[in-house]
């Protein structure tokens, strides 16, 4: 049983069961408020689900990309959780569990995955399909390009169906992460992907005033 | 579900993460029980000033570290505490983000009361965790100056009466320091680098403006502070010197441009005391390093009979135990936590003291 949080889009949290699935979801669509809803969002996403934090066996975290402000937020609070209740933190990338909805959905075949890096810039990530297990297969990603560079910048961009995620589903990032222990495969390390540098410039050297 | 607390105080942990120090500490009442910080000052070194993003990067990756050190520190468990404090603000938004996220986290993971902190109102809540034996004395006149934040607040209680007389409409002090240093060739940060050149220097070789003092100023921005003409001034007089192919005397700049500051500032804070009638000083934030301004804060303060009050350095730069003591306090006086539901404010005005 795992506590997932996914602040890559809007604000995300969901309580998954390897066996039972979804036991609770909860969204909050907006992107500018992740800081404000995230601890009404924990809190009832534990309640409903009728879990005890002490029960739990992991926490989930999305690791992005997404914007950096909203994807912080919900790391912060994911390794603040885990730390609280000691338990162990693993990693996801946000993309692999776009991606894992869409295949558990029992859809098939190659899929490009789009979400909104702002400034006019996407982040994507391109999967082959599944492996064995109904695990994504991730074959080049996550990056980020201008929207009508991704045609140059994905290898075969026109073999790929393009699916633009508005959302990062939660509970997508914990029943991926379940998929991903159970299979004994690789998490996400633990840096946050930004995919972009921060916005400094060194400077040359003080102006003239005069 | 105001937390029951014991005769010793309650026992809280403050997380700020308002600019570049990510500050852990935990209290028990008006008693330090540890004070943790981990800060990016270095990363910010060759952009000469905090950038935003590399701060709040920073705060993601040094939190949980700070969170076990301080624990460690206490020698206390996170299920001992009885609540969590957090700045909500004021400071830079993405920073302030990363200590709410977590904080509020923290508190439903442990089932326990939070508290939204003002992190200028944290400032003066240092001076209660003083270990000299002395109390913190209310009202007070509080100068708080540091590369963030130009502030003169009047404070009557700690919890319930906080009121901005003043701040810097332009440039905080600190950021002048900053500025002035990198324009004489010397390091960031500024403060302490113009402090150790300014040691041999002769603080009346150059006078250089002090912002917001005509009496045209004083009418409207009695209280205000204005840097930025100052740091315009060193920059011309400085740029007049290499342009003659004269030698720059960076001493008396360096002298003469602290000198402007302390002097500008003191000549404030103590007019604030004067005209209120409040015969007590305290200083906070990271500029009380500048042994200047400790030193000329002693004088004047002395020579109007005003109690100068200054906290230890390491209460003074920003820090988690300081936002602890003031949720201390306010469970102390019965006052509700916070409701989940706050968000980080950048601009939150000083007269909110828990949000
Ligand atoms: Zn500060």
């Amino acid at each position: 049983m795992l506590l997932a949080i996914d602040t890559s889009a809007g604000t995300s949290v969901a309580v998954v069961d390897r066996d039972l699935g979804t036991l609770v979801e909860i969204g909050e669509a907006d992107t500018r408020r992740h800081a404000e809803v995230i601890g009404e969002a924990i809190r009832s996403a534990i309640d409903r689900s009728g879990v005890a934090a002490s029960a739990l066996s992991g926490v989930a975290i999305g690791m992005g990309p997404g914007p950096f402000t909203g994807l912080r937020v919900g790391i912060a609070a994911a390794q603040a959780f885990a730390f609280g209740t000691t338990k162990p933190l693993v990693r996801v990338v946000s993309h692999d569990a776009v991606a894992w909805g869409h295949y558990a959905a029992g859809n098939g075949g190659r899929l490009l995955v789009v979400t909104d890096a702002r400034r006019r810039e996407v982040y994507f990530s391109a999967y082959s399909g599944v492996d064995g297990e109904g695990l994504p297969v991730r074959v080049q990603g996550p990056g980020l390009c201008r929207p009508d560079d991704l045609a140059d910048t994905v290898d075969g961009y026109h073999g790929f169906e393009r699916l633009d995620a508005a959302e990062v589903s939660a509970a997508s990032v914990g029943l991926l992460a379940e998929g991903l222990y159970l299979h004994r495969r690789e998490f996400a390390g633990p840096e946050a992907l930004y995919l972009r540098a921060p916005d400094a410039t060194v400077s040359a050297g003080p102006k003239r005033v005069s | 579900m105001t937390p029951q607390i014991g005769g010793s105080g309650a026992l809280v942990l403050g997380i700020e993460t308002s600019c570049d120090e990510t500050g852990i500490g935990i209290v028990r009442g008006t008693t330090l029980l540890a004070n943790v910080i981990a800060s990016s000052m270095e990363e910010h070194a060759r952009y000469g000033g905090v950038v935003p993003e590399i701060a709040a990067r920073a705060h993601l990756e040094a939190l949980t570290p700070a969170l076990k050190a301080a624990l460690a520190e206490a020698d206390v468990t996170l299920g001992e505490l009885d609540a969590i404090a957090v700045t909500s603000g004021p400071g830079l938004s993405g920073a302030l983000m990363v200590g709410v996220g977590a904080a509020k986290a923290l508190a439903v993971a442990l089932n326990k009361p939070i508290y939204a902190i003002n992190h200028l109102v944290g400032h003066v809540g240092a001076d209660v965790l003083r270990d000299d034996g002395t109390e913190i004395a209310l009202p007070t006149i509080a100068l708080l100056v540091s590369g963030g934040h130009t502030s003169l607040l009047l404070v009557r209680d700690l919890v319930s009466d906080v009121e901005l007389l003043g701040e810097t409409i332009d440039d905080a002090a600190g950021e002048a320091f900053d500025k002035v240093a990198r324009l004489l060739g010397l390091p960031y940060p500024g403060g302490p680098e113009i402090d150790r050149v300014a040691a041999t220097g002769n603080p009346a070789a150059i006078r250089f403006p002090r912002g917001l003092s005509q009496p045209k100023d004083l009418e409207k921005h009695r209280y205000d502070f204005s840097f930025s003409g100052l740091k315009t001034a060193v920059a011309r007089w400085v740029e007049q010197k290499r342009d003659a192919g004269e030698p720059v005397p960076v001493a008396d700049v360096a002298a003469s441009f602290r000198e402007a500051v302390t002097d500008v500032l003191l000549t404030k804070a103590i007019a604030a005391c004067r005209d209120l009638g409040v015969p007590r000083l305290l200083l906070g934030g990271g500029v009380v390093a500048n042994s200047r301004v400790r030193e000329l804060a002693g004088v004047r303060c002395a020579d109007a009979g005003i109690e100068l009050r200054i906290p230890p350095l390491s209460l003074c730069t920003d820090n988690g135990a300081m936002i602890a003591v003031i949720a201390a306090q306010l469970i102390e006086s019965g006052h509700a936590p916070s409701n989940l539901s706050f968000g980080a404010d950048s601009t939150l005005p000083v007269t909110v003291i828990q949000a």
